[in-house]
């Protein structure tokens, strides 16, 4: 019997894991997939928002402008990387000039500090690439960049690491309602817990459903996006916007954390939430957005498009609460953009939420917040000689675009949540990642996922359990 | 961190890397090593067990690793040092190289750099395939890894999209090895690999060749079930109501290699856009001095022979730079290209450099017949050469004697006309 389960581990179950570990309580999370950060965490803008977006007295942006703040000790006790870049929003017009003014007040009412209007020649001198037509934009510099797999990933893991359970390829199927507890059930095993928290993403409603009345709905929205190589990087300095419209914050063009250049997210609503094809139309449509911002940018260099499906609830907020018909049982759904960066701000309010409905919290004597997660080329020449002397594979390069060592992928692998699929490698240290999409390395990550798994490279899959790569040996 | 010196070092053990070296050393230089990432020489030779390699070099049809293995064979008779399982991390233009291997990281100084880094494949992301991106979708390059070194098939029912050399062999390899090939889908209306593989390939095992087609979609959430695949037009747009779905576990993809060139940004070399390889003059010389390229780094060749042949210059002259016996005297005479020649390499030369003949590499953009290469500087014709049938998976290798670039400057057009035409003129 756990005290509390979380049903999803994507950010936001991560985060709530990762804050119910400092407490003496028995936590499980778990997922349908065969690993951590498989849903809209996985694919998304990558952004910290700054929070002048959100309208006035929302969810979204009372967890928009106090999650933003906690990133930089967050990712220093996580040891991933972010930037505060900051943000851009780029008007053409008068009118757009207008709704830029808007913006400001609409931060200024969220509390959203350094915040100005840039004019069109401070614009250009921020953004030399930037579409001469350009008038002038909203300057936020709060805005960020950041790894969201990488800091799904840590947050799970270091929730595991302060005794946090988790229990994958858990597809729920139903929750029964007890008088003093829950019992979660997927086809073959079952988890019971005292406290449920939803955290199911683009099936936060089903997951709801299950046990209390239907009171909203989550419609799917997919967004479209070109990765652009890193040399292609260094053509936006920002975090960069249009105007926003109906559809959302509109395409965007931004570099990642680690140097490439992302454009996108064309959006459409859908009714498959895991329908995450491409689609031509959309592609163009992100492509264009794009080139209307910076006109100097081509999809020549593109090394990956991808779609992300994001939780549009219709309530238009987010929504995060007990249940109103089911005591113990938290709903932390509709968490659509700017979902990452709310991410730490409500795993905290979930905290009072839990602690309110009567869960007793006691604090753990010795919960370390702190995990190690540099790779062995971002360390310092003398961490490297003493890895390089405990393990000389940390020598040895597998991912020749991104620069990662087989002992990274060693890493990767042998972790407390450690991978078990090229994608989970991928995900956890970028090998595949970078230029030739894993034409180079893949063949090798298997070996060592084979190797270090200790099962035949043809069970080996890219991602999920029945995308095999292999079919057999040769004749 | 250990540092050590070379006369020349050369990056890539390749047939490129290889047959520089080799080069090097018999000209004279006892301190020449190569640096290798894989953990044997001989590059993508090794993978490549097919035969047609050496027809030029050595007049006999060799396989890849045989082919590789006769350089292999050169460089440990010259007691030439290789390092292997080793990456270079980093280079810069006073030619100051960190490598690192299990070993940890060192410092190497050259006197002269040969780079032969060779290319690597477009991928599904470069071209921007929609729909869904399950396994099942590799670069033919990678499959043939996993087949011919690895000893895995990559699937059962498999679809080629690009009708280059490495596609059509990886379709017959595919059916050899108990697969079916449904289709080689190629965007051009015309096979962008050599004819000879078209025929060798393709026909001799029926596999059908559908030129002016392209997937217009993956299906597939975990594993590739289908592609759509539709008629294209003379632009390339998909023709609407032409798309029919083909049943397949296996996407190839032979669309194209990219000269391999992130070291060559390090060390501040210009880059040709056209290429995507360095800049060089009739020496192999990149835009820094004493820096060499050569093979697939410079421009993707079609055949190892001529790979073989372009290196062994690169490894002649940094033998004649190290010796301090390199001449730069006069000006360059750059070459242009016009008429549906895409590139012409080397790029540049000094008169009083050349050999006593300059081989010229160059690419078409699409099938031309009965045409005339035309070299023109300042007005004036300075040759012409006929040539029958040309197609933009073979290469053009025209060879020029040096005194007919005597008394050139500024810059020499290559144009290419179609023999009517200037027939007319006259």
């Amino acid at each position: 019997m756990y005290d509390v389960a979380i049903i999803g581990a994507g950010v936001t179950g991560s985060a709530v894991a990762r804050e119910l570990s400092r407490f003496n309580l028995r936590v499980v999370v778990i997922d349908r997939e065969n690993d951590v950060c498989c849903g809209t965490s996985k694919a998304n803008s990558a952004i910290i928002h700054a929070g002048y977006d959100p309208e006035e007295n929302t969810l979204m942006a009372k967890f928009n402008s106090e999650g933003n703040p906690m990133f930089d000790q967050l990712c220093r006790e996580l040891d991933i990387p972010f930037k505060r870049i900051g943000s851009l929003v780029v008007a053409y017009d008068d009118e757009q000039i207008e709704h830029l003014e808007k913006l400001y007040r609409r931060g200024l009412n969220n509390k959203i500090q350094k915040m100005s209007i840039l004019n069109q020649e401070e614009l250009r001198k921020r953004e030399p690439h930037i579409n001469p037509e350009a008038k002038g934009a909203l300057l936020a510099e709060t805005a960020g960049i950041i790894d969201p797999m990488l800091l799904t990933i840590s947050l799970i893991e270091n929730a595991v690491m302060n005794g946090c359970d988790l229990k994958l390829n858990f597809a729920v199927t139903s929750i029964e309602k007890n008088s003093k507890s829950f019992k979660i059930r997927s086809k073959s095993e079952s988890v019971e817990a005292e406290y449920v928290i939803n955290a199911a993403g683009v099936f936060a409603d089903r997951i709801h459903n299950m046990v209390s009345a239907s009171d909203f709905r989550i419609k799917p929205r997919r967004g479209q996006y070109f990765l652009l190589d890193k040399c292609e990087g260094c053509m936006v300095n920002s975090v960069i916007f249009p105007c926003p419209d109906r559809m959302g914050k509109g395409t965007l063009v931004t570099p990642t954390v680690h140097g490439n250049l992302i454009l996108g997210p064309s959006s459409d609503d859908l009714e498959d939430p895991e329908d995450l094809s491409t689609t031509p139309e959309l592609l163009e449509k992100a492509r264009n957005g794009a080139k209307k911002l910076i006109p100097e940018i081509t999809t020549r260099n593109s090394i990956r498009t991808f779609a992300g499906m994001r939780a549009e609830p219709d309530t238009g907020d987010f929504i995060v609460r007990e249940a109103p018909d089911t005591p113990r049982f938290f709903d932390a759904a509709g968490i659509k953009s700017p979902g990452l960066t709310a991410a730490p701000a409500i795993a905290e309010y979930m905290i009072s939420l839990l602690e309110k409905a009567g869960l007793g919290m006691e604090m753990k004597k010795n919960f370390n917040p702190e995990i190690e997660r540099k790779l062995f080329l971002e360390r310092s020449g003398e961490e490297q000689e003493k890895l390089l002397k405990k393990n000389p594979l940390y020598g040895r390069i597998i991912c020749r675009c991104e620069n990662i060592t087989e002992g990274d992928i060693l890493d990767a692998i042998h972790r407390p949540v450690g991978a078990k699929t090229l994608d989970g490698v991928k995900r956890r240290c970028r090998p595949g990642m970078g230029r030739c999409q894993g034409g180079f390395c893949g063949p090798k990550v298997q070996e060592i996922l084979a190797r270090e798994l200790d099962r035949p490279v043809e069970e080996i899959v890219l991602e999920k359990k029945n995308s095999y790569i292999l079919t057999g040996k040769t004749k | 961190m250990e540092k050590s010196e070379y006369d020349v070092v050369v990056i890539g053990g390749g047939p490129a890397g290889l047959a520089a070296a080799v080069e090097a050393r018999e000209n004279g230089i006892s301190r020449v090593l190569i640096i290798e990432r894989d953990v044997e020489p001989g590059g993508i030779l090794q993978q490549c067990i097919h035969n047609g390699f050496g027809l030029f070099e050595f007049s006999e049809e060799l396989t890849g690793p045989e082919y590789a293995q006769k350089f292999i064979n050169m460089a440990r008779k010259d007691e030439i040092e290789i390092m292997l399982d080793t990456i270079v991390t980093s280079i810069n233009s006073s030619k100051e190289i960190t490598v690192m291997n299990t070993e940890g990281k060192k410092e190497i100084l050259a006197k002269s750099v040969i780079l032969a880094m060779g290319c690597r494949e477009r991928t599904r992301g470069a071209i921007s395939i929609p729909g869904e991106r399950p396994a099942g979708v590799f670069t033919a390059g990678t499959a043939q890894r996993y087949i011919n070194i690895e000893g895995y098939m990559v699937g059962k029912k498999v679809v080629i999209l690009g009708s280059g050399d490495i596609g059509m062999i990886m379709a017959r390899r595919i059916v050899l090895e108990g697969g079916e090939v449904k289709a080689v889908v190629a965007r051009s209306s015309f096979p962008k690999g050599l004819t000879r593989n078209v025929v060798q390939c393709l026909d001799h095992y029926d596999i059908p060749l559908l030129l002016s087609h392209n997937i217009v979609e993956i299906k597939g959430k975990e594993r590739v079930e289908s592609v759509v695949i539709a008629e294209t037009d003379m632009k390339k747009q998909v023709i609407p109501g032409t798309e029919k779905e083909y049943e397949c576990d296996t996407v190839l993809l032979s669309v194209g290699l990219i000269p391999e060139n992130e070291l060559s940004k390090q060390a501040g070399i210009e880059l040709d856009r056209k290429t995507g390889g360095p800049v060089v003059n009739e020496s192999m010389e990149t835009s820094v001095e004493g820096i060499f390229a050569c093979g697939n780094v410079v421009h993707v060749h079609d055949l190892v022979d001529f790979v073989t042949a372009e290196s062994r210059r690169a490894g002649k002259n940094a033998a004649s730079y190290v010796r301090g016996e390199f001449k730069r005297n006069g000006d360059y005479v750059t070459f242009s290209t016009s008429g549906g020649l895409t590139y012409a390499v080397p790029h540049k030369f000094r008169y009083s450099n050349l050999p006593d003949k300059l081989d010229i590499f160059m690419r078409v953009d699409m099938v031309y017949n009965d045409s005339l290469i035309i070299l023109e500087n300042r007005g004036k014709e300075i040759a012409r050469f006929r040539e029958r049938h040309l197609t933009p998976g073979e290469m053009i290798k025209i060879t020029v004697k040096k005194e007919m670039f005597e008394k050139t400057e500024g810059v020499i057009n290559i144009n290419l006309v179609s023999e009517k035409e200037s027939g007319n003129e006259k």
